[in-house]
């Protein structure tokens, strides 16, 4: 029952800083509220038992990628990024078209018929996650090193242009 | 007896629990529980103020605060209600609602940190599976609270300075983590009690004290305290991204500060020191709670001697440390750790080649750190005289 | 038990996130309040504000930043397969060896192209 109230809570706060990322007026606002939809996204993932999950999330969107994204936008807008909230002439057809896409995939939810796991999640998920790294997900996991490199290389490449 | 806190905790659950509804009682433990924690953080960071102007004083040779209490023991205090009475100045074109939160977030790392620390054998606010993940965890929020504060005062300097301090705290994170996944290999756990009970014969300061060299050096950046502290160096940034805050804001990022010594202090006991360990423990386990409150004191104690004797570096030197030296340091201690334990599982034998190993690392790591240093002095001089 | 744990951290995260405004509210409570707008206005060395309040921000910023993510999530990786270490064998270490080489090897080439000064 707690859950429930848990759960409530925290989507609601995630959908709240989800819509102030797309209404806020300046792109920093933005950034803000995107951080504080990683947290509402992190209690989530505690409520499904996905501790290292969480604190994953925690550890890298929220104290890495937000920071990237707020340098991001220091960088290409300089202090005192005032923007307008957008006034955007076409804002008829994009809620429109927003609204349709929310009733198909409501729709295609309500419908399909998920698998549910009756299993609990074992002790020792850490565990069990790091020996699928080795293990059947050895692959993914030196792509993902060699993407990292290629990521590392091509951002000095293009911003070390002295 | 032996156990008191223990035992007084479960008689008070058992009282309780015979006349509420077992939610309530999980939240009135649980909120109890808080405000313990909270209480003894306060009390230590407290103490810490005192101790740190105490110390730091005499270590330059001179008294410190003696007039408020005897030997200035109610100095913390005083400067409590000094702050509190403080006019709070909101400075013209800040962003009202970012430049509020920053206070408010900055403190809120470290606070969560203290949930996770093993006080003693039984005393620990959940002993997470993921224990010493949340702490890193959390302790990169500040990071964020940091930014908005240097963003939202409309302060060049400010902004300047939270650009330099994200930019060491973030540096500063790699090494620590590299380290912490040192201990984590010897220990299969990231949960905090189970890294205390791994260190049963030797503590791991003794298996691999080059971790902990790397874990010191990175978590003092991380607080950016002296030598790490250009962030709010006087001389240069005036008071880097909290410029603008006065009062009680300006108290909580002070707050932030030491709070974040008492849980990275330990940290480092939990990790190296062997938290709660220590002779007779398992007869009197009361004593455990003093043994990690004591050895807390200890690596706090530490920290403040480096930062009464060692001049503050340079923003480029620092963040050149971090990725040059200590990353690949952390690195050859992962590999090593990981090799020794997959060779054998003998603890002796591993010790055998872990310790020599942490020591080759470090010594090797002083060589080119002084090799180095040679070459850019003659460098320098080479460019004076020229 | 999980859920227990977590519960205590929640209401740890309600009481840590409402320290600090009561404590600022304590504050203001106490305080007085006399704005003016000399005290109002930014800090400068006692000097007024001369040009606007913008500061160049350079790429060299960004690349800390991304360099970052790079190893924090190489971090995040590691630590499940540093929890599981103990049961797995040489395919193991053989495994995260390359792993860490490949962004040892990142490392190095930001090194190498002054990707880590901070000038």
């Amino acid at each position: 029952m707690f859950l429930s109230l848990a759960f409530a809570i925290l989507s609601i706060f995630t959908l709240v800083c989800a819509l102030g990322v797309v209404t806020a007026r300046s792109v920093f606002h933005a950034a803000l509220f995107l951080i504080g939809a990683f947290f509402g996204v992190a209690g989530l993932y505690v409520l499904l038992e996905a501790e290292f999950l969480a604190a994953a999330q925690v550890m890298v969107y929220v104290g890495a990628v937000s920071i990237l994204i707020i340098f991001a936008i220091m960088l290409s807008r300089g202090y005192g990024a005032e923007g307008e909230a957008g006034n955007n002439p076409q804002w008829g057809w994009a809620a429109a078209i927003s609204g349709l896409l929310f009733l198909t995939l409501a729709v295609a939810m309500r419908k399909v018929a998920w698998p549910v796991v009756a299993a609990p999640v074992p002790k020792d998920a850490i565990a069990q996650i790091g020996a699928g790294f080795v293990g059947q997900y050895m692959v993914p996991f030196e792509v993902a090193s060699v993407l990292l490199l290629v990521a590392l290389v091509g951002a000095i490449v293009i911003a070390r242009e002295r | 007896m032996n156990d008191l806190i223990y035992n007084l905790a479960q008689g008070w659950e058992r009282w309780i629990s015979s006349f509420l509804p077992a939610w309530l009682v999980t939240l009135i433990d649980d909120l109890l529980i808080v405000v313990a924690l909270l209480l003894l953080v306060i009390l230590f960071v407290l103490a810490f103020i005192w101790l740190e102007r105490k110390l730091v004083a005499r270590l330059q040779d001179r008294t410190g605060p003696n007039r408020v209490g005897p030997y200035g023991l109610f100095q913390p205090i005083a400067d409590t209600l000094k702050l509190l009475a403080k006019e709070v100045i909101t400075p013209d074109g800040a962003d009202k609602a970012v430049y509020n939160l920053a206070p408010v977030l900055v403190v809120f790392g470290p606070l969560m940190g203290l949930g996770v620390l093993p006080l003693g054998v039984h005393l620990i606010g959940a002993d997470l599976n993921i224990g010493i993940f949340f702490v890193m965890a959390l302790g990169s929020v500040s990071e964020i609270a940091v930014l908005m504060a240097g963003w939202s005062s409309n302060n060049k300097y400010a902004l300047l300075g939270a650009f330099r301090a994200v930019a060491q705290l973030i540096s500063y994170e790699v090494p620590m983590v590299l380290a912490v996944l040192a201990v984590v290999i010897m220990t299969g756990s990231m949960s905090m009690q189970s890294i205390v009970k791994a260190q049963n014969p030797l503590m791991f300061l003794i298996v691999m004290p080059t971790a902990f060299v790397v874990y010191f050096l990175s978590a003092n950046a991380e607080m950016a305290r002296t030598p790490f502290d250009l962030l709010e160096a006087e001389s240069e940034l005036i008071a880097g991204y909290h410029i603008e805050y006065s009062g009680m804001k300006f108290a909580m990022f002070y707050l932030a500060e030491y709070i974040n010594l008492f849980v990275l202090g330990g940290v480092a006991t939990t990790l190296f020191l062997g938290g709660w360990g220590g002779p007779f423990v398992d007869k009197v386990p009361l004593l455990g709670t003093f043994y990690f409150l004591a050895k807390d004191l200890l690596m706090v104690a530490l920290w403040m001697w480096i930062r009464g004797t060692f001049p503050r570096f340079r923003i480029d030197h620092m963040l050149s440390f971090a990725w040059k030296v200590l990353v690949p340091v952390g690195v050859v201690l992962v590999l090593l750790t990981g090799f020794v334990v997959w060779l054998t599982n003998d603890y002796w034998l591993q010790l055998a080649i872990l310790l020599p190993g942490n020591l080759v690392t470090l010594w090797v790591a002083l060589e080119l750190l002084g090799r180095d240093a040679r070459k850019s002095g003659e460098r320098d001089k080479r460019l004076a005289l020229a | 038990m999980f859920i227990h744990q977590y519960t205590f951290i929640g209401i740890l995260a309600l009481v840590a996130l409402l320290f600090g405004p009561i404590t600022i509210i304590l504050g203001l409570l106490l305080g007085p309040r006399k704005p003016n707008p000399v005290k109002n206005s930014t800090y400068e060395c006692g000097l007024q504000t001369i040009g606007d309040t913008w500061v160049r921000f350079r790429a060299q910023y960004y690349l800390f930043a991304l360099i970052f993510v790079v190893f924090d999530v190489e971090a995040i990786f590691l630590l499940p397969w540093a929890v599981a270490y103990h049961k797995l064998g040489l395919v193991a270490l053989v495994d995260a060896a390359i792993f860490i080489l490949i962004l040892v090897l990142g490392l190095v080439y930001a090194w190498v192209k002054d990707a880590l000064e901070w000038w």
